[in-house]
């Protein structure tokens, strides 16, 4: 069946996905009305496609007799499928098609016949009865599941993974076709309640919903409701859905406040804390002017930055020439109307436009002389231009604030991607760049700077300056914090967790950094969405009634240009696939409990030991910092030159140099390669990689892209010690915590600090000399700023993927390959075993939760599948109390292979495990290809505020035929309040459009919840 | 932006002749000596190198005794791309000197803004395009004796695309005695203290980068750069009797063709090379 549910399932695809992607934008309006509005699009899809598959899987799956899903990997399945992406959730369903079209007991082991029967029945009956046969294969399997193991759902409960807790009672009670309405309505307001970005554990509650009406950058209105607690998070992904916008993290939604001051609603905190009694009105704007618009990855995000500057332009804001005015005002004639045409284009057809603050008889004369002589020029290409011309203003992506000086003169403060600008009317009288900075601080109504000293100074010295009030100087200290870290750090550092010193803001940039961001979008591969330039009349909107017209575009001309230029948050990332492969693997590991307090697990005590010397690592770095940092300007040019240089090479480098680095790591490691062979399993051996990346890359932030060229080296020495790298995690993990910890510093609301020094042009170097310690972390941390030099340094993570992979391979078995996921830093290393998949049983007790996502090679007949997953081992430092942990495997292969186990082990403190695989049917041919050969292997590891993206690809020869595997493992990270099943949905969703052409084939879900302290 | 092109691409230039009054006290300043003939024949060998070596074509304002300054053209306008801005010299009897470059310029189709227009006189704002440093990608304007910060601010709202920042004048009256353009992304410094102070802030100020060309001699650091059409950098200098030491300096720079030109008379008086001639590229076109 391999064969056929393979290509089956390809086919399938291509047809989906377009459906899809359309539903999705039309339902978003229609959506807002509906109570139910915010979720719909997800889940309708889904059905519409799970009508699809039934009939055409319906065939293959009955004469294979399969293993169903076990009671437990149902209710799993439930609770997953609401995140699941349609093209599992449609997999799902034709797991379910087959018990529905032949009735017979299936020959699943594990579960009960007549239970199933008993499913069964109450499916059919809920599709006859109520005709609405879409929804009601999810509904069954609720039933289904909860009938089975009530007990069960206590656990569920427990865990909180998914908040089901209520119905099952209900239900029972009640007749078949209640039920199904019932549990349909349920399922909704779960989902809402999910995706809303509310805590699992509090689903329970009926949530009001409330409709936000977001301002988009064409001036039209985007209704969105949204759960009334939900985060800003929620809003901001429901509108870049909406906008099919992938490339996101440049962009964010602002609302005013109820002094009309402009403020960006913070994806991590609830929307109705922060606009207080303003109104549920937000504007989608950029928030992060990108230096280099022609590195962005894709034509819409390039018009929507367009529209942004139009706008900044015609109010204003973004001060110009006559002849800029007029030049840009040109472009964006031939982008929205295309060639001038003398015919259609009376003089007149300009004033509908506005091009400036003042718009002149004199000046539409010029745009319309000018547009004249960009025949021929695509929108994308006028876009293109326009943006080149608009970057180079002097004002482009300054964001500017009144202050007074010391002095208390009236100056303007404005924050820009390269530092702070100080401004006195229109001049430019003082500027700090980044590297410049020690520490952003304000306190009460003041705003201050620790500047590092000159080269004659022997002191830092601080600037302060009076904002009108207290929240306009958070405000700009949050404006700082935020684009330090964006254009600063190659990661964003994390928000202390320490309960420690708590008085102040722990406010963090907590999204994708720029690095980070170009890297995920240099991997989008999605077919050039479509979308539709609306006239730019609609920003300027005092004028009216001129014809819109609308120019679609489909020219991409940089793409193939910019390999790593583009930002998106992309939470994918796709790589490129070797021509033929098809089957990708993508494995994701996401971590729905809270990310963040899975970062800062177990072990109160010992945790607070660390956090305390981390504190005095810190001072230690600072002083550090203040020694080595002290740079001249120049130097800091130079810096930056050979950075951009190193970016430039990379960009350049073709993927077979990768290809190459890849091999010579793995020659290079042999330990761990042999490692492998040894164990003649799949999997990875350590994963002392991912283990460092959830901490490393909050201690990151000061991980300097110089340093990282120069760790290059170091790094490749730790790989090979290979097998000392699991020793050394544990170890790893608290120091990050330390260091973590250390950079929180206690602030109060009334006033905070941030260190930015820890940044790119610091030597952190010199930093990690000092700390032995570091020193293991930067192996790591190599891994996580790979952004700008990936080929530079191996990554310790690749390393270990890769040989990982190579064995996979070597078995023939289009594997998954498993990383280890250790994400929690503190918990600790896992130690990958693997099962065969023959029988595929996860057992895991790995402590964080791991999507993956597989793919059969469907290339040869004999593909055969085999999954190891290994199970990591928790080390526990300290007292152990309440670990649950529990493993679910899904699988709706027909393969025998499924088998899911649930185990529950008393392992680590504080933390809940589960790990939930979710695996698409495979046979279980016992591969004989000849061992796969590893083509490329590439890790990229990019953090989110709550997620963090690894992918691995492997390419494998088969006889001729090439494969590519790709996993991917996504962590999120995050509060309690996180909505972890709508970030994984969404990362799924990313990942599957990124790689339209390849299918999803397992999906492995990790949990890890910390108990206790989080939910207080 | 439209107007961004790298530095010294010009086309035209124009130049004002030495008066008979060259060197007389404006008006009760202290009398210098300054040799006129010399001075004249110094103005023919730059014009000469303009107009025939470097290849611009040059518009020659007739001199006029009525103001013995006028031959520090530079002073009175600050151009860039299509558009001239009048300036406010210090000296009040300066102002009138503009009256002849007005014309010029609607002759060259410039756009051009007038300082003194605002605001009644411009709220006493001043400014001198010796003071003024463009460096293609931005204005550094020193504040000086004869520049205030609403001149500078006039400035910034008359060139709108640019980055306009402001700098002490150190180690000089004015911002070009010691510093200029010596390339498309060079800027000549001179070596003294205050202008390494001045130099610093700028430094400071800018996103973007400039190679220094640091030279040991003040007077070697107003020095004019012109990329010809053609693709040639030319530098002219002041000669090596008035910085034998800096010579070298320049020597260094790669592929040019350097044009020594004395001006020790103009710089008898605080001016310099670049003091006589506004530079204008009026080839500049919008892509």
């Amino acid at each position: 069946m391999t064969t056929e549910g393979g290509s089956e399932a390809e086919v399938k695809k291509e047809p989906e996905k377009s459906p899809e992607e359309q539903q999705e934008e039309q339902q978003s309006d229609p959506s807002e009305s509906a109570p139910n509005a915010g979720t719909e699009p997800q889940p309708a899809p889904d059905n519409q496609e799970n009508v699809e598959a039934e009939p055409a899987e319906a065939e293959p799956a009955s004469p294979d007799p399969t293993s169903t899903p076990s009671p437990s990997g149902q209710k799993k399945e439930k609770g997953i499928s609401r995140f699941l992406p349609p093209w599992l959730k449609r997999q799902k369903s034709h797991s379910q098609a087959e018990p529905k079209d032949s009735p017979a007991p299936s020959d699943t082991p594990t579960q009960p016949p007549t239970q199933e029967e008993v499913g069964t029945g109450q499916e059919e009956e809920g599709t006859r009865g109520e005709g609405t046969a879409v929804q009601s294969p999810g509904a069954t399997q609720e039933v289904e599941s909860r009938e089975e193991e009530p007990e069960e759902e206590a656990v569920k409960a427990e865990n909180s993974v998914i908040g089901t807790e209520t119905q099952p009672v209900k239900e029972e009670k009640e007749g078949d076709l209640e039920e199904e309405v019932q549990q349909q309505e349920e399922q909704k307001g779960e989902e809402q309640a999910d995706s809303a970005g509310v805590s699992p554990l509090k689903v329970g509650k009926k949530m009001k919903l409330v409709v936000c009406h977001v301002t988009l950058l064409d001036g039209s209105q985007f209704p969105c409701e949204v759960e009334k607690r939900a985060k800003g998070q929620y809003l901001f992904s429901k509108v870049c859905e909406h906008l099919n916008l992938l490339e996101k993290d440049y962009f964010g939604l602002s609302f005013k406040d109820n002094a009309d001051q402009k403020c960006w609603l913070d994806p991590t905190k609830e929307i109705k804390r922060q606009i207080r009694n303003s109104q549920w009105q937000f504007a989608f704007n950029v928030k992060f002017y990108p230096p280099d618009p022609s590195q962005l990855m894709e034509d819409i995000t390039r018009y929507l930055l367009c529209l942004q500057l139009r706008q900044d332009i015609s109010s204003g804001r973004l001060p110009c020439s006559f002849v800029t005015h007029a030049l840009l005002g040109s472009y964006t004639l031939q982008a929205e109307l295309g060639d001038h045409d003398p015919d259609e284009h009376r003089l007149d057809y300009i004033s509908d436009f506005q091009f400036a603050p003042t718009q002149t008889k004199e000046l539409e004369v010029k745009v319309a002389e000018l547009h004249k002589s960009h025949k021929g020029m695509t929108p994308a290409q006028a876009d293109i231009q326009f943006l080149e011309n608009a970057k180079k203003l002097s004002m482009y992506g300054v964001d500017l604030h009144h202050a007074k000086d010391s002095e208390g003169v009236d100056i303007m403060l404005g924050v820009c991607a390269n530092g702070l600008l100080i401004y006195k009317d229109r001049l430019r009288i003082n500027r700090f760049a980044w590297p410049k900075i020690l520490k952003i601080s304000y306190k009460r109504c003041n705003f201050y700077i620790k500047i590092r000293p000159g080269e004659a100074e022997q002191f830092e010295s601080t600037v302060g300056f009076k904002l009108p009030n207290h929240r306009a100087a958070k405000r700009v200290w949050k404006v700082c914090v935020e684009h330090h870290t964006f254009f600063r750090l190659t990661s964003p550092e994390q928000p202390a967790k320490s309960k420690f010193l708590t008085l102040g803001s722990k406010f963090r940039y907590s999204g994708r950094t720029q690095a980070q961001t170009r890297q995920a979008s240099a991997l989008i591969h999605r077919p050039p969405p479509y979308f539709q330039r609306t006239s730019s009349k609609r920003s300027s909107r005092s004028l009216d009634g001129a014809p819109a017209v609308s120019v679609s575009d489909h020219a991409h001309l940089l793409d193939s240009a910019h390999t790593l230029g583009a930002g998106d948050n992309g939470r994918d990332s796709a790589l490129e696939l070797s021509s033929d492969s098809k089957s990708p693997q993508v494995e994701e590991g996401a971590e729905p409990g809270e990310g963040a307090a899975s970062a800062v697990p177990a072990e109160p005590a010992l945790e607070r030991k660390l956090r305390v010397q981390g504190e005095n690592i810190y001072v230690r770095h600072s002083n550090l910092m203040l020694e080595d940092l002290d740079k001249t300007q120049e130097e800091v040019l130079k810096h930056q030159a050979s950075i951009s240089e190193l970016k430039r090479s990379f960009m350049e480098a073709a993927p077979e140099p990768r290809a190459n680095q890849w091999d010579k790591r793995l020659t290079g490691s042999p330990a761990t390669s042999l490692r492998q062979l040894a164990q003649g399993s799949t999997e990875d051996e350590q994963s002392s990689g991912l283990n460092g990346q959830l901490e490393v890359v909050e201690v990151v932030e000061e991980t300097v892209v110089i340093e990282e060229v120069i760790k290059a080296a170091r790094s490749k020495n730790s790989i090979s010690e290979g097998p000392a790298a699991d020793a050394t995690a544990t170890e790893r993990a608290p120091e990050a915590k330390d260091e973590r910890s250390a950079s929180s510093d206690s602030e109060s609301e009334e006033e905070a600090e941030y260190h930015p020094q820890l940044s790119v042009s610091t030597d952190s170097a010199h930093l990690i000399r000092e700390d032995p310690e570091e020193e293991e972390q930067e192996v790591e941390l190599n891994r996580d700023t790979t952004p700008t030099n990936q080929e530079q340094h191996p990554i310790r993570e690749d390393v270990t993927a890769e040989p990982a992979s190579a064995a996979v391979q070597r078995e023939e078995q289009t594997v998954a390959q498993q990383h280890e996921e250790e994400e929690s830093g503190d918990k600790v290393l896992v130690i990958p075993d693997k099962a065969p998949n023959g029988h595929s049983h996860d057992r895991e007790t790995p402590p964080t939760l791991c999507t993956e996502e597989e793919e059969p090679c469907v290339v040869n007949g004999d593909t055969s599948h085999v999954d190891g997953e290994r199970a990591p081992q928790v080390i526990c430092c300290s007292e152990p109390p309440v670990v649950k942990t529990e493993m679910v495997t899904i699988s709706d292969t027909f393969a025998a292979q499924k088998t899911e186990i649930t185990t529950k082990e008393v392992p680590i403190v504080h933390t809940e495990t589960k790990t939930i695989t979710y695996e698409a049917a495979q046979q279980d041919g016992n591969g004989d290809g000849e061992p796969g050969v590893l083509m490329t292997a590439h890790t990229i590891t990019s953090e989110s505020l709550c997620t963090t993206t690894t992918t691995h690809i492997t390419k494998t020869l088969k006889g001729g035929l090439s494969e590519t595997r790709i996993e991917k493992r996504i962590v999120i990270t995050g509060d309690s309040d996180i909505d972890h099943d709508e970030a994984l949905a969404q990362a799924i969703k990313e990942a599957k459009e990124q790689h339209p052409d390849m299918s999803v084939t397992r999906v492995v879900v990790h949990k890890e919840t910390e108990l206790a302290d989080e939910d207080e | 932006m439209a107007s961004v092109c790298p530095y010294g691409a010009f086309t035209h230039a124009i130049v004002r002749g030495i008066p008979e009054s060259f060197g007389k006290p404006a008006e009760g300043g202290e009398a210098i000596e300054t040799d006129m003939a010399r001075a004249q024949r110094q103005f023919g060998v730059l014009m000469g190198a303009l107009r025939q070596k470097v290849g611009l074509q040059l518009m020659e304002i007739p001199a006029d005794a009525e103001f013995p300054e006028s031959w520090r053209i530079e002073d009175v306008a600050v151009i860039q791309g299509d558009t001239a801005l009048i300036t406010r010299p210090f000296k009040e009897q300066r102002r009138a000197e503009a009256e002849a470059l007005r014309q010029v310029l609607s002759e060259l189709n410039m756009n051009v803004v007038e300082m003194g227009v605002e605001e009644g006189g411009s709220g006493g704002a001043t400014l001198e395009g010796s003071d003024v440093l463009f460096t293609g990608k931005e204005f550094f304007v020193g504040i000086s004796k004869h520049t205030n910060h609403r001149g500078a601010e006039v400035l910034a709202d008359t060139f709108r695309d640019f980055a306009v920042s402001t700098v002490p004048v150190c180690g000089g009256s004015r911002l070009k005695n010691i510093c200029s353009m010596g390339g498309p992304e060079t800027i000549i410094f001179s070596n003294s203290e205050g202008a390494k102070k001045t130099l610093r802030m700028m430094e400071q100020l800018t996103d973007n980068h400039y190679d220094v060309l640091s030279v040991p001699e003040t007077v070697a650091a107003n020095c004019v750069y012109v990329r010809s059409p053609a693709k040639v950098d030319f530098l002219l200098h002041p000669t090596v009797d008035e910085c034998p030491d800096s010579i070298a300096v320049f020597q260094k720079l790669p592929d040019y063709t350097l044009l020594p030109t004395a001006c020790s008379e103009a710089s008898k008086l605080g001016g310099a090379l670049s003091s006589f001639c506004l530079l204008i590229n009026r080839k500049f076109n919008y892509f």
